[in-house]
């Protein structure tokens, strides 16, 4: 039995572990943010929205799949935390009532036997919502789900299930079958069930001599313990079985609460962004052919969530653009840019709604990013090394139709040796078909792309008025050789901290379209 | 001293280690002092970890003079490394190993039928080893005459009549018992011993019923029982009755082990142990070459022309492979009239450690290894001298110079034109003046003897001091020297930018990430 939430035909794969990059993507895109509004303080809810966000799909019916799922569960939060409770339940009662690891086989069975019943009672549950809301959902995955539970778990199955552990509870008496091992012990001990107790008095009565018996003297106790152990070994298999048919319980419940887990993490976050006024869309994902990115009001969910000012959104068109290159003055809104733009790409290709009125952008293999480092944490080596050191290993990981977001990358030596490495490094990704956004001033860099490749790059500026205020949007506009630095510190005293645009200035409303040069 | 040879069915010697009639230069008594300074000691002592007797110790240190002896091994190594010989013949000692085993734990069984039991079983592994060797063998296209004598022998060993009949009935033995099933019956202290005649395994209707909630691999809950170690008299008096429930079975049994009790036959024991030779180095190097490090049969003559290209020191290498850490290899080469190699530089830059290698790979080459490296050509010799001076010892300073003076003195008194010398900072515990002025004169000697050797210090002037003097520098990251390369080259390092040094390091300028990343 499966959920299959996620896929229409397999399970998540909950506990692979995060792509190699995830840290960076975590750290880089701030997404803890957005996994802590998601998971609502529940750990266990941000392991699973996690595991689901950084491992996207770039197959566009999936994502679709997920959309019709997650637009039910927005539809039905109370089901979906309904359904989700029985789960958790189940398993709580599994955390009671399971304790032993390696004791005698006798009392494994025995506290397997208990543990069956307790799950039996959250089967009838589930078969309970399934019966109430059978008709409740319109997409596939929630009605097939529903559908199945109400087919596995009809009456005739749960009366086999009570059948199954009567005979476990009461028994007496054990026939075991045994083959020779290499010394001629006993060997593969196989309890069998002893139903058959008629032909085994026939047997003593009739014919030759097919078996031979003998009683263990009372004051024995070498031969007790042997008997005794031998008992052991035979019901090994049996409680092995009923044991094993726990944990199949157990893991049946903990899938069906890690799927329906996520789709209640994506409504927590729903509730979240709509409460404080934010754009919510389903995103429309584009086959990778189109190099597809277009959005309007795009903002920073996790700056959203942060932030007790209004947030800016961008308006980008950039279909068909394989670089965008993002220039202009600090704390000019660029690496909020740059953070919108991956998050809603992990968001949309997880099937989850996106921070914008609309978004229609194409499937990335694999999204990166290479940010600029606060600190060199390593202490081994210099910041350029470090730095190059992760742009090598995302090399490692990166394979074509792939994505990487770049902030203020090479910058860590000058301009003439860091543009040199960004041109090269940029270059040879856009050669590999890979699709990349970058910040940088460093306009040596910017330029260059805007000599070479101004027909497939988007130039985009943070802008700033001309009474030197920011305000925190992006224009389409080429790269100049200066940036704003000054004034900023100028302003805010030496106050530098590019990432609280909040803290600097109100925000104004959104402002006009911005096109690339081929739109 | 170890025995070395035997001898096969007609007499003449039959042994992997020495070519016919040589039996190399005699024993060496002990570690020799130049394997502390070479690590060769630690490499001797994982290479005989579990090995049954110190072959290894006793050949390790034992070094070849004739270049015959030595090829003679090479070719034993080569036939072993072809294809996947190493392996078969690895499982084959393996399996031999559990054979003795056999023996020696049925020496400990009080009970008849059990101790047949575990006999039949010894005998069935012998055959089933000899059996897949003789068939590994007869596919191998083997060159050395070594292999080639053995399999000639194996053959003649398999083809003899005593051999085959005991493998057909060991063979029929094994069958007859492994069909006898039976049931035992407990029923408090009654014990009913029957045969098996068809009843239904219960776990099997457990597992059946909670099946469908199976997500993955389930756990084994089954408690692990250890065979009989003890014996108890029920378990003997169960198998009593099976015996006679199976006359038949166990009365054969009884007869084949009266007839098969010298099984095991010397030649097979004496290939197997010298074997071990070549398959501990072989294992030992195993995970070197799996991380993609090269090794080579050196050709072995002439002083003048030594080379070895991108060689490593063998048992750093084996270290650093174990925690995944990289392995910087190197080039050596010595042209025309050369015999010197002065190695300077940086600290931590890899000297020390090429001086190693140099002196491992001639040891390792004279007892017939093949060594680290791409490709080799080797000096044959008559003394291998080391002397590491330590930096830890640094406390004791005039103690220190006066031993150093004292062990230079006694090398440069015993080596000869055909000696290898490799000194690491000999005088490195006294003043720059004097370690000029004594290392000049070491070298002065040491050319004058035009002996081969390496010279590892950190006086920069030692490395011009003449014609048969090769310069070599351990090489750094140009403006980060804390950035450790390992490399070791002939020419200093040269004016490479520092950024683009870097990048190229990581693999990510232009023409790297093109071949890193497709399309």
């Amino acid at each position: 039995m499966k959920a299959h939430l996620l896929f229409e035909t397999r399970d998540h794969a909950f506990d692979a572990p995060l792509p190699p990059n995830h840290d960076d993507l975590v750290s880089d895109l701030e997404l803890t943010t957005l996994l802590g509004a998601m998971a609502q303080g529940d750990r266990y809810l941000y392991a699973v929205a996690q595991s689901v966000l950084l491992a996207g799909v770039d197959d566009l019916e999936v994502i679709g799949y997920r959309q019709a799922v997650l637009t039910d569960c927005l539809a039905h939060p109370d089901v979906v935390r309904d359904l989700y409770e029985v789960a958790v339940r189940a398993l709580e009662d599994k955390r009671g009532i399971w304790g032993f690891s390696s004791r005698s086989p006798s009392s494994i069975l025995s506290g397997a036997v208990s543990q069956l019943d307790a799950s039996v009672v959250r089967l009838r549950d589930l078969r309970r919502l399934a019966d109430q809301h059978a008709g409740t959902f319109a997409s596939v995955g929630l009605r097939t789900l529903l559908h199945s539970l109400q087919r596995d778990l009809d009456d005739d199955y749960l009366a086999t299930v009570d059948r199954n552990l009567e005979q476990l509870r009461f028994r007496s008496g054990e026939v075991i079958s045994m083959e020779l091992g290499p010394d001629n012990s006993g060997i593969n001990y196989v309890l069998r069930t002893s139903a058959d107790q008629r032909s085994w008095r026939d047997r003593l009565r009739i014919g030759p001599r097919r078996s031979y018996s003998f009683t263990v003297p009372p004051r024995d106790e070498a031969g007790a313990n042997t008997l005794s152990d031998m008992l052991s070994r035979g019901v090994n298999l049996v409680a092995n079985a009923a044991a094993q048919s726990v944990d199949h319980l157990a893991s049946y419940f903990r899938m069906l609460r890690a799927e329906l887990g996520f789709y209640l993490a994506c409504v927590n976050l729903h509730e979240q962004l709509v409460a404080r006024g934010h754009p919510v869309c389903m995103p429309d994902p584009a086959p990778w052919e189109d190099r597809a990115f277009t959005c309007t009001d795009l903002r920073d969910v996790s700056l959203a969530l942060r932030s007790d000012r209004p947030v800016v959104g961008n308006d980008v068109r950039a279909d068909g653009q394989t670089l965008v290159i993002v220039t202009g003055a600090n704390s000019g809104g660029k690496s909020t840019f740059l953070r919108s733009m991956g998050t809603a790409q992990l968001m949309m290709q997880c099937g989850m709604f996106v921070a914008a009125t609309s978004l229609r952008a194409s499937v990335a293999a694999a999204t990166f990013t290479h940010f600029i480092r606060e600190e060199d944490d390593t202490m081994t080596s210099g910041r350029l090394d470090e730095e190059l050191r992760r742009m090598s290993t995302i090399a490692d990981q990166i394979r074509p139709h792939s994505m990487v977001l770049f902030n203020e990358s090479f910058a860590a030596t000058n301009e003439r040796e860091g543009s040199e490495i960004g041109r090269q490094v940029v270059r040879a990704l856009l050669e590999a078909d890979v699709r990349i956004c970058f910040v940088t001033h460093q306009f040596d860099l910017a330029n260059g792309f805007r000599l070479s490749a101004a027909s497939s790059t988007l130039f985009l500026r943070a802008v700033r008025e001309d009474d030197g205020r920011r305000t925190f949007r992006l224009r389409v506009a080429d790269p100049l050789p200066t940036s704003f630095g000054e004034d900023l510190y100028r302003r805010m005293g030496g106050w530098l901290d590019e990432e609280q645009p909040e803290r600097a200035l109100p925000a104004e409303p959104a402002g006009a379209v911005l096109h690339g040069p081929s739109a | 001293m170890t025995r070395i040879a035997t001898h096969d069915a007609t007499g003449s010697p039959l042994t992997l280690l020495f070519p016919p009639g040589g039996y190399g230069d005699g024993a060496v008594e002990g570690v020799p002092a130049f394997a502390a300074d070479l690590n060769l000691d630690q490499a001797a002592a994982d290479m005989a970890k579990g090995q049954e007797d110190d072959l290894v110790g006793s050949l390790f240190y034992r070094q070849l003079r004739d270049p015959a002896a030595i090829a003679f091994r090479q070719q034993v190594f080569l036939d072993l490394e072809r294809g996947s010989l190493f392996q078969e013949v690895s499982a084959f000692v393996e399996q031999l190993r559990r054979v003795r085993a056999h023996l020696v734990a049925l020496q400990k069984m009080p009970d008849r039928h059990h101790r047949n039991g575990w006999h039949l079983d010894a005998v069935a592994l012998y055959c089933d080893a000899v059996r897949a060797l003789a068939g590994h063998l007869r596919a191998a296209p083997l060159e050395s005459g070594a292999l080639q004598a053995f399999r000639a022998h194996l053959e003649g060993y398999l083809a003899s009549a005593a051999y085959s009949e005991m493998e057909a009935e060991t063979r029929s033995q094994k069958s007859a018992l492994a069909a006898v099933r039976y049931c035992v019956r407990i029923h408090g202290t009654r014990v009913e011993v029957s045969r098996y005649e068809g009843e239904a395994d219960f776990s099997a209707e457990v597992l059946d019923t909670f099946e469908r909630f199976k997500q993955g691999a389930a756990k084994d809950y089954r408690v692990a029982y250890r065979g009989w170690p003890g014996m108890y008299h029920v378990s003997e008096q169960i198998l009593g009755l099976v015996a006679r429930l199976f006359p038949e079975e166990f009365g054969s049994l009884d007869d084949y082990c009266a007839r098969h009790q010298d099984f095991y036959d010397p030649s097979i024991r004496e290939f197997e142990r010298e074997v071990q030779f070549y398959l501990a180095y072989l294992e030992y190097v195993h995970p070197i070459r799996a991380a993609g490090l090269p090794l080579c049969y050196p050709e072995v003559g002439e002083r003048a022309g030594v080379f070895a290209l991108a060689t490593f020191d063998l048992a750093l290498a084996r270290k650093l492979v174990k925690e995944g850490k990289p392995v910087v290899t190197n080039d050596l080469r010595l042209d025309g009239a050369e015999r010197v190699i002065v190695v300077t530089g940086p600290n931590q830059g890899g000297k020390t450690t090429f001086a190693r290698t140099f002196g491992q790979l001639h040891h390792l080459a004279s007892i017939g290894c093949p060594v680290p490296g791409t490709a080799a050509h080797l000096a044959r010799f008559d003394r291998l001298f080391t002397h590491f001076g330590r930096e830890e010892d640094l406390g004791t300073m005039t103690g220190k110079l006066e031993e150093d003076l004292l062990a230079v003195r006694d090398i440069l008194l015993h080596a000869t034109p055909d000696s290898i010398v490799v000194m690491n900072e000999a005088f490195s515990s006294t003043a720059l003046h004097d370690a000029a002025f004594l290392g000049a004169r070491a070298l002065e000697k040491m050319v004058r003897l035009d002996l081969l050797a390496v010279y590892v210090t950190f006086v920069d002037e030692l490395a011009s001091f003449g014609p048969s003097i090769v310069s070599m520098v351990s090489t750094v990251v140009p403006d980060d020297p804390a950035q450790r390369t390992f490399k070791v080259v002939r020419a200093p390092a040269d004016g490479l930018a520092y950024a683009m040094a870097i990048a190229e390091k990581h693999g990510v300028t232009y023409g790297r990430l093109r071949e890193r990343v497709g399309p």
